[in-house]
């Protein structure tokens, strides 16, 4: 079985404040493995680290320490070997409107990943991209390969993108924050569309976000994160219905949730009564 | 304006009971706002909405529906292309007076805006002026506003709003960037406070915020509350936290309510589509829930 | 009634953004150059000046006669035949006008071309790079920023003493570039850290694809203005080495006749023909080219543009009546309760 796994990462960056420098561990030993068909969500606030874990997955940083082994073999970090990585790990970035190269049709932006991976050639690319435009639901293809990304929704470039990161025919997928710029009544479209397409080419899925219940339902394992360190891990439901860190705890506890209907109201009326 | 009668949002008895119970503090009356542009496109179409002394109104939606500029046009703070087209805005005084809001300009205006109804922008973490400090931006709001105060009760007045939203008042000679985005917050809702407003319009107070900072500044906004009892607009699209913490809801859709209920009767039982469309669009922390393929076209 | 179109205002306003008129999703602007800048007053004053000044260096010297002819009658007053007068030495100043155009324009085009190259070269492959080459890119870049231009100039110039128009040109593009550098780099920076130029080596792309297919068509803009600015220095720096006797020698620009005017007396014998038509082809050139730059900033930041609009569109509603807060006069409604008026005065 295909596996992406991560052992023991670090990432460091150097900060200048004035004329101090210092360092920043933004990742402290941070280990799981992806395999394929199965989601692992990395779940924390900002500067949990988080993305930058994402990151170093994508090869978009590179780890201070620790190892990225791809079926059990380090990765390659440059020429053929990067290219292959490259063909197997894609992601999806947060930002729709800032994922998408302005001055690009929706054709250019499929069309590369499939030339440059060999996964097709001349004339077969034009049907390919519509194949993929039809696998993310946009149809009609041929109208919206034409479109540019500013005449499209959130939703829709979105689309875009995991139809991009899905053309070189990747194994593992990266999904950093892929909803939480998208409107309310569209994220549920696009994780279920994320959500068949893994199924469908058993992909595994790296699903980073702060959202607990999406993290939750979408995937098999989470790992909660606070400043840099993972402080929780393991299977969805046990780290959500029956949490040990405290921090998982605190932050179950500040989540919306609907059934605790007025409880805020009565804590600090009780909160201001006492004291 | 448009010929077909609107129906008027969906609601039910019980939220008739409640509001009978409650007296109105600002009454907007078939509020319609547009933006002149080519071509022109109504942004608030018809919208009448009753706000009552010291209850929470959750303004539910998603980005386009209309909600911020209701709120800007409620507190006459619309920007060009942005204009006024019709409707009745009437605030209702603690002292018994009633005030034509619509009608009101220049120093009136300006008397009104703040001192009655203050509001809490969207993006408030990058509303605060980067080149001045904290107290000169508090002092601000009381220069214009309360001109009579001698310098030394105008610090005091501002110590105490930072006290109030739970910041250390050293932080008065502090610069916005010195402040994390929760500090920035505060401070922006302890300028908000600072005349004592008998409404605050919130717009997307939390939504840049991480959800363990916005719970503290959820139980701060609820602290004052229970202190001062003002009436709360609370616009933004997360509508698990409306129905945590709100007592009504209004659901904006393209410029219209669809519905307008309390908070436990939209949670249990929802009338309009949409309305449950964006419930569905939240599954429940502690519930069941599976992400399926069952999804239409492309959106 | 206006016909006031209900749209639905669509998802694409991101939630972070203070209200502003909803975008358009439905229909697709017009494309491409011509789309997006249509409307624009000041890009068409600055083009049609420009075209004009070209299609006359382009033409003008076949239907004038031979600037080097200085078979005719010194110092006339513009008059049929010369519609430009002549100059001291009997040369016609229409022609030397036109064939100055000629090599004005050639220096500035050729200044700017170098200009550009140069400034990408230093300019965006240090923003992008980073590392050891934008470290030794940025140190020549700034070493040259440092060095005065004119002076340089002068120097360089008054070393040959054979100049062509070609040197000169490459003496004005290889002083300019810095400054230009300076901006691309920066721009090169911010736009490598967008998201989609990740996306693009996610994707697998090369460092030199990248950056001619991701990061060139955004700098595009500004690659346009700072080429036009590098045009403008350029023939008005070449106007001044001229005027200095540093010029191209033996070739005819707008510079070497102000020279020779000046040089010639134009200016105590009154004969403005001379020394009019040169300098005010080089301020009109400025101009327009100036203008075509404003144009382009306002591509760049589209706010420049909507604010004056949005207010203008507002005026015309409120004289419409369509303001419920504002007669149809401007003057408002009603103003305001005696109560407010009393919590005012207190």
């Amino acid at each position: 079985m295909s596996t992406l796994e991560v052992r023991n990462l670090v990432k460091e960056f150097k900060v200048r404040d004035g004329l101090r420098r210092s360092t920043l561990r933004a990742v402290n030993d941070v280990s799981f493995t992806l395999s394929a068909g199965r989601t692992v969500a990395v779940v924390g606030e900002s500067g949990s680290g988080k993305s930058t874990v994402a990151r170093m997955i994508a090869q978009l940083e590179t780890p201070t320490s620790g190892e990225i082994l791809l079926d059990d073999a380090a990765i390659g970090r440059r020429g053929r070997a990067l290219a292959d990585y490259r063909h197997q790990v894609q992601m999806v970035f947060q930002d729709p409107f800032a994922s998408l190269n302005p001055y690009h049709s929706v054709e250019h932006h499929l069309a590369r990943p499939l030339k440059l991976h060999g996964v097709a050639r001349g004339k077969d690319v034009l049907p390919a991209v519509y194949g993929l435009l039809e696998r993310v639901n946009l149809t009609p293809a041929p109208v919206f390969a034409e479109k540019r990304p500013h005449e499209m929704s959130g939703g829709q470039r979105q689309r875009i993108a995991i139809a991009r990161a899905l053309a070189p025919g990747a194994r593992f997928l990266v999904a950093d924050e892929p909803v939480s710029m998208l409107d309310v009544s569209i994220r549920l479209g696009v994780l279920n569309l994320l959500a068949r397409l893994q199924r469908e080419e058993n992909l595994g899925v790296l699903y980073i976000t702060h959202d607990l219940a999406t993290a939750r339902h979408f995937s098999d394992e989470i790992v909660v994160m606070y400043r840099g360190d993972v402080v929780e891990q393991g299977p969805s439901d046990e780290v959500i219905l029956d949490p040990q860190h405290d921090y998982t705890k605190t932050l179950l506890a500040a989540a919306p949730e609907p059934s605790r209907h007025g409880r805020l109201r009565d804590e600090v009326r009780a909160e201001l009564a006492a004291g | 304006m448009t010929a077909t009668t609107t129906a008027g949002p969906l609601s039910s008895a019980a939220h008739a009971e409640h509001v009978a119970r409650l007296t109105p503090v600002l009454t907007a009356h078939d509020v319609s706002i547009e933006y002149e542009v080519d071509p022109p496109v109504r942004a608030v179409q018809g919208v009448s909405l009753t706000l009552h002394r010291g209850e929470i109104l959750g303004l539910a939606g998603e980005s386009g529906c209309g909600k911020s500029t209701l709120a800007y046009g409620l507190n006459r703070l619309l920007k060009d292309p942005a204009v006024l087209r019709s409707g009745e805005v009437t605030f209702h005084d603690a002292d018994g007076t009633d005030t034509d809001v619509v009608a009101l300009d220049g120093d009136a205006l300006r008397a009104f805006r703040w001192d009655k109804v203050s509001m809490v922008f969207q993006g408030a973490m990058n509303s605060l002026n980067p080149v001045l400090s904290v107290r000169a931006q508090l002092e601000d709001v009381l220069t214009t506003h309360r001109p009579g105060l001698s310098r030394t009760e105008r610090g005091e007045r501002c110590a105490e709003l930072l006290e109030m939203v739970g910041v250390d008042p050293v932080r008065l000679d502090s610069f916005a960037h010195e402040l994390s985005g929760g500090m920035r917050q505060r401070v922006m809702i302890a300028m908000a406070m600072a005349l004592e407003p008998q409404v605050m319009i919130m717009d997307e107070p939390t939504t840049a915020l991480d959800v363990v900072v916005q719970r503290d500044i959820l139980r701060e906004i609820m602290r004052l509350r229970e202190r001062f009892d003002f009436a709360v607009v609370f616009i933004t699209h997360d509508l698990p936290l409306l129905l945590e913490i709100a007592d009504r809801i209004a659901v904006m859709r393209s410029g219209e309510i669809v519905e307008l209920d309390t908070a436990e009767q939209l949670y249990a039982a929802a009338q309009h589509e949409y309305t449950q469309t964006l419930l569905s669009s939240f599954p429940s922390l502690l519930g069941d829930f599976s992400y399926d393929d069952g999804e239409g076209a492309g959106r | 009634m206006t016909d006031t179109r209900t749209r639905t205002a669509p998802s694409s306003v991101p939630p972070s953004a203070p209200p502003t008129a909803p975008a358009t999703t439905s229909k697709p602007p017009r494309r491409g150059l011509r789309g997006r800048l249509a409307g624009q007053g000041k890009l068409v004053v600055g083009l049609g000046i420009v075209i004009a000044i070209v299609l006359f260096a382009i033409v003008g010297p076949f239907f004038t006669q031979d600037p080097r002819d200085s078979d005719n009658a010194a110092m006339l007053p513009p008059q049929p035949g010369h519609w430009l007068g002549t100059t001291s030495l009997g040369y016609d100043v229409l022609a030397q006008l036109a064939e100055g155009a000629r090599g004005s324009l050639m220096v500035g085009v050729v200044a700017g071309l170098l200009a550009i190259v140069l400034s990408l070269l230093f300019g965006v492959v240090a923003g992008y790079t980073r590392g050891i080459a934008d470290e030794g890119l940025s140190l020549i870049t700034n070493v040259m920023l440092v060095i005065p231009g004119l002076p340089l100039m002068i120097v360089v110039s008054s070393y040959l003493e054979v100049r062509s128009l070609f040197v000169v040109a490459l003496i004005l593009g290889a002083t300019a570039w810095p400054g230009s550098a300076v901006i691309l780099r920066l721009q090169a920076r911010s736009l490598r850290k967008r998201d989609y130029v990740s996306a693009a080596k996610v994707s697998g792309e090369r460092t030199p694809r990248i950056l001619m297919v991701e990061i060139l068509p955004n700098l595009l803009p500004i690659l346009t203005a700072q080429f036009l600015f590098a045009v403008i220095l350029a023939i008005l720096g070449e106007a001044g080495l001229s005027y200095l006797g540093l010029g191209p020698n033996g070739s005819i620009t707008w510079g070497t006749m102000l020279n020779e005017a000046q040089g010639g007396g134009a200016l105590t014998r009154g004969a403005w023909w001379w020394f009019i038509p040169p300098g005010l082809m080089i301020a009109l050139l400025g101009c327009a080219l100036s203008l075509i730059n404003f144009s382009i900033d306002e591509v760049i930041d589209p706010k420049l543009r909507s604010a004056p609009a949005a207010a203008k569109s507002v005026r015309k509603a409120r004289r419409a009546g369509l303001d419920v807060t504002v007669h149809d006069d401007g003057a408002p409604v009603r103003s305001g309760t005696d109560a407010q008026k009393e919590a005012v005065r207190r």
